[in-house]
């Protein structure tokens, strides 16, 4: 098993793959909790006019009639006008895409984008539906029975962890 | 002894009394309930939560404000809501509670909201229903009133951001008031340090301080430095009895007047379960003034009800 990458790194070269790609129209929604704090990061590092955008998608998970609901849901703040926006959505490990069609689902309630992409800090493979992210930081393969999760230290520093599921 | 609300992991089951629930549960309710106040300001006030499950409004006793608040909030969780008029239906031709719920159950019900003149009514319906369903108390004799407590509660956390150092007076009929209880025992939980009752003996339950209040008969005095007044409503029928001479009576001992409340902090917010007698228990300055929260109360009410049905319905 290979090092997992630098965090710190891979957010930043995340936010020069993305900069190309940016148009005026362009805002930001960050999903709760790990993608929310990598887009405050490429958000400021992107200096982009509209505030940030977060995003939970507790009402919205599929899993709900197994899972119950998540505890602590955060409120969703979304404070720009979604219809006719170029989305940037950001998570920071995508794996199933099932949070990712989440998210879409509760975007669409807001209103109709014009588009919606993805940036990811790490994708680890193994999608259970047809969703892919636009902009990757890094390909991490992850062993099975482990989960590969982003964290934030109390300095703010982020850095890719793997846990036993 | 085990709680009837909560299954064997200790998650929510079924609503039936703030008393008993675990601090945490209340806080998760009020937590969930912030964030669903997010969706009912949006566009599309809804989410697919409760997706084809059925939610039965039973009520056995007349409510406009309760019964609507509950159909909203499952619609907004996307839920099928089926109203029963009780007093127009099987209940009028005999049919007992139970096999009332029997029936409603064949029918593939989910959820059960509840409201009856026994108190009791919703316990013994949370006894005989299958796993998967689930019962709400939405008021049951003088009993309990449980989603009217997180309200209030949330409610009061929404002004006054934290539980600590508040003082908070009930004011009027606690006797009868299962929207009091469930407060009571609410704010109790959540620690709240100063709990008043205010009101007249005869409208006072025995041993009401075992509940941790202080008594105060004397409306002025009871009101000095209050964080929350909270009125009760004075129930007309209270007046036929020997508990109350009149209601102008009341009124000039225990109604809420802008001079009364300016003996409560300055800040101090003015809250009503509804439906209000202006002129009664509460004076039309108080209730439209700058104190009351009375509104918001409604509006919260929906979210907090969300908020409990989809905690139940997911465990």
């Amino acid at each position: 098993m290979s090092a997992l990458p630098d965090a710190e790194k891979l957010c930043s070269e995340l936010a020069e793959r993305i900069r190309p790609h940016l148009t005026p129209n362009t805002a930001m929604i960050g999903l709760y909790t790990g993608g929310a704090w990598l887009a405050e990061r490429l958000h400021a590092l992107l200096a982009l006019p509209e505030p940030l955008g977060l995003m939970d998608i507790a009402f919205y998970r599929d899993d709900y009639h197994k899972q119950g609901l998540h505890h602590d849901p955060k409120r969703t703040k979304i404070p720009f006008g979604v219809e006719g926006r170029d989305l940037l959505l950001v998570d920071d490990v995508l794996y199933t895409g099932r949070t990712v069609r989440a998210a879409m689902n509760e975007l669409f309630d807001y209103g109709r984008p014009a588009c919606i992409s993805l940036a990811v800090l790490a994708d680890r493979g193994g999608r259970q539906l047809p969703i892919c992210a636009q902009h990757v930081g890094a390909k991490v393969e992850v062993p099975a029975g482990m989960r590969l999760r982003m964290k934030r230290s109390d300095s703010g520093a982020l850095s890719l962890e793997l846990e036993v599921e | 002894m085990n709680n009837p609300q909560l299954t064997a992991s200790g998650a929510l089951q079924h609503l039936l009394s703030v008393e008993g629930l675990p601090r945490e549960i209340l806080v998760q309710i009020l937590d969930t309930a912030e964030s669903f106040c997010g969706v009912t300001e949006r566009e599309v006030k809804k989410v697919p939560l409760l997706r084809g499950k059925s939610v039965f409004n039973l009520f056995f006793e007349p409510s406009t404000r309760t019964r609507t608040t509950f159909e909203i909030a499952a619609k907004r969780l996307s839920a099928d809501v089926i109203n029963l008029n009780i007093a127009a239906s099987s209940q009028t031709k005999g049919e007992s509670l139970l096999d009332t719920v029997a029936n409603l159950s064949a029918m593939q019900a989910d959820l059960f909201i509840v409201r009856h003149a026994q108190a009791g009514a919703p316990h013994l319906i949370a006894r005989h229903v299958k796993p998967h369903e689930h019962v709400i108390n939405a008021g049951d004799g003088r009993h309990a009133h449980p989603t009217q407590g997180l309200l209030d509660l949330y409610t009061i956390r929404h002004y006054k951001k934290d539980f600590n150092g508040l003082t908070v007076a009930v004011v009027g009929d606690i006797l009868h008031s299962r929207v009091a209880r469930s407060l009571i025992h609410g704010l109790s939980i959540l620690g709240v340090p100063e709990v008043r009752v205010i009101g007249p003996q005869t409208l006072m339950p025995a041993r009401v301080e075992a509940l941790g209040v202080r008594v105060f008969h004397d409306m002025r005095a009871g009101l000095k430095d209050c964080d929350v007044v909270v009125m009760l409503r004075l129930q007309n029928e209270r007046m036929r009895g020997t508990l109350l001479p009149s209601a102008q009576e009341f009124n000039k001992h225990y109604g809420l007047t802008a001079e009364k409340l300016a003996l409560a902090k300055s800040n101090a917010i003015v809250m009503h379960p509804g439906p209000m007698n202006r002129g009664v228990e509460i004076d039309s300055s108080v209730a439209d003034g700058p104190h009351s929260v009375i509104l918001p109360q409604v509006t919260f009410g929906i979210a907090v009800r969300m908020a409990v049905m989809s905690i139940i319905a997911g465990n």
